[in-house]
């Protein structure tokens, strides 16, 4: 029960972080938005058993981290709470692909292996970027750069209400399970029987406050398009932000940096 | 100015489940009234502020506001003029930011930029929430909720204000804020409420209603020591015109 609350309040937690201010949170939206989709997307197009090559990819979250002055321990635990499922995707390459691609001293590194590592790197850096992405710019402004770069309004403003209710939600959801504990003796009334009529109230609470919003956006003029209030600057450090960050991704996607960096020390130490 | 601003005419609803909410309610409050709906859990106090916005449509009678009868067509320009504040006011603030949500009905409107936001720090201004105006409604105290959603009402410039339960869940400084920031506005405010306390503050004229049916329609003072009209109402009077337990009765 408490860990649903805190739960909550670690995603209020990415909010207040938002609130900060830093050569990144100044930054148009659509700035970071778009360079952290093409982070993302140049993270994802790596082959499946590139894992030193994915390496030097790290800058960018880490560099993003240090100039937004956000903690690096809020991070850390959101990775650490995702790991399972990370863990989940890939946890069976290594039984299916058994083939040697290299061996390090005496063991030999199957194909499996390096996959998994890579799938672990690939997830790491695609959910700090995306968690930095909210950390730095808030869930709203990622939500209103993503209207203005042209995602359907629908689709935007779902998001918008789904962020604002879910505290909402979670209050109730709460409320209720505490109220359950509270009379629940000897695990008795905490089996799925009850849980299901629990889940059946809250639908129902939440169609009822559904209900109440609407009428409450109706009151209030609403007429199937919502107007927000922001001034989006899209000046020269935006431009240069997302140029210089491009560039790097590109440079790093073609060429092997790691493998790079050895042969020069080989040449140097040679 | 004289003519009714809101005029209930022999109004009733039934819900569609059968429950016969309201049974034949008429009153009339002018312009700059504040007037208090009063009457006991069930009594039909909600529903009827329903109809005054045209979210229900009645079965019987008439609701006019301003000189417009509420149809469909006039529907738009009656929300305009009456501004309701909900009971739950998470149910009222819905968009990322307090400033985003005051500017919400304004920018429906169509109303130029320079307004709205004139607008909007206006109506924040008049509720003393100006410092919040940054903050993601879901990080405010109740109090605060309330303010807002004040704020949000205000910002449309209605002729009246409606408000159901305004006082519920407030902490006694926080009602103390709310009764004089309300008793500082000029609309006319329509407020359904238990608080009978805060009754006797703001409104010069109280309506009781009791299943469905206006029981009395008088002057506060008046209706509030009619003794034998409150307890049949399921309501009592309220504790500052009671006797103190220790002093003896009033």
């Amino acid at each position: 029960m408490s860990q649903i609350e805190t739960a909550f309040f670690e995603i209020g937690s990415l909010d207040t972080l938002a609130t900060r201010d830093s050569f990144i949170h100044r930054l148009d939206p659509r700035a970071k938005l778009l360079t952290t989709l093409a982070f993302i997307f140049c993270v994802v197009s790596f082959d499946k058993y590139q894992f030193s090559s994915l390496l030097p990819l790290v800058i960018f979250p880490a560099s993003q981290l240090v100039v937004g002055r956000l903690p690096v321990n809020f991070l850390w635990k959101k990775l650490l709470f995702l790991a399972p499922f990370v863990v989940l995707i890939g946890i069976f390459n290594p039984f299916f692909d058994r083939q040697i691609l290299f061996h390090i001293g005496p063991f030999g590194v199957s194909g499996g292996w390096m996959s998994f590592a890579s799938i672990l790197l690939r997830s790491a850096l695609t959910i700090s970027a995306a968690l930095i992405l909210i950390a730095t710019t808030s869930f709203s402004g990622v939500c209103l750069a993503l209207e203005k770069i042209g995602a359907p309004r629908v689709f935007v403003l779902q998001l918008l209400f789904l962020y604002r209710y879910l505290f909402v939600l979670g209050n109730e959801g709460t409320r209720l399970v505490r109220a359950r504990t509270l009379r629940s003796f000897n695990r008795q009334g905490t089996g799925m029987a009850v849980f299901a009529q629990l889940a059946g109230q809250l639908l129902l609470r939440t169609l009822d406050r559904a209900q109440r919003i609407h009428l409450a956006m109706r009151c209030r003029a609403f007429s199937g398009e919502i107007h927000l209030l922001r001034s989006f600057n899209f000046g020269r450090r935006e431009f240069l932000f997302m140029i210089c960050w491009c560039s790097t991704f590109l440079l790093i996607r073609a060429g092997n940096f790691p493998q790079l960096l050895g042969k020069v020390l080989l040449e140097f130490t040679r | 100015m004289s003519h009714h601003i809101v005029a209930v005419n022999d109004l009733s609803y039934s819900y569609p489940d059968g429950t016969a909410a309201i049974r034949g309610i008429s009153f009339h409050i002018t312009h700059g009234e504040s007037v208090a709906i009063v009457g006991a859990n069930g009594a039909g106090k909600s529903t009827l502020l329903m109809h005054l916005n045209g979210y229900l449509t009645p079965n019987q009678g008439t609701v006019m506001v301003g000189e417009f009868p509420l149809t469909k067509k006039t529907l738009p320009m009656v929300r305009r003029s009456v501004g309701m504040v909900f009971q739950d006011p998470d149910d009222q603030l819905f968009m990322p930011t307090v400033f985003d949500d005051v500017a919400f009905g304004p920018l429906n409107l169509g109303l130029p930029v320079a307004e709205v936001k004139e607008r909007v720090f206006e109506a924040l201004q008049k509720v003393d929430a100006l410092h919040l105006q940054d903050r993601p409604p879901y990080r405010l105290s109740g109090g605060e909720k309330r303010a807002v959603a004040i704020a949000t009402v205000l910002a449309m410039s209605p002729d009246v204000l409606v408000m159901d339960e305004p006082s519920t869940g407030l902490d006694p400084k926080a009602r103390r804020q709310l009764i004089e920031q309300l008793s500082g506005f000029n609309h006319t405010k329509i407020i359904a409420t238990h608080d009978l306390d805060l009754v006797l503050d703001l409104c010069r004229r109280t309506i009781v209603i009791h299943a469905g049916q206006v029981m009395a329609d008088g002057l506060t003072g008046e209706i509030f020591n009619d003794r034998e009209l409150l307890e049949r109402c399921y309501l009592e009077r309220p504790l500052r015109l009671q006797g103190c337990p220790i002093c003896g009765p009033a």
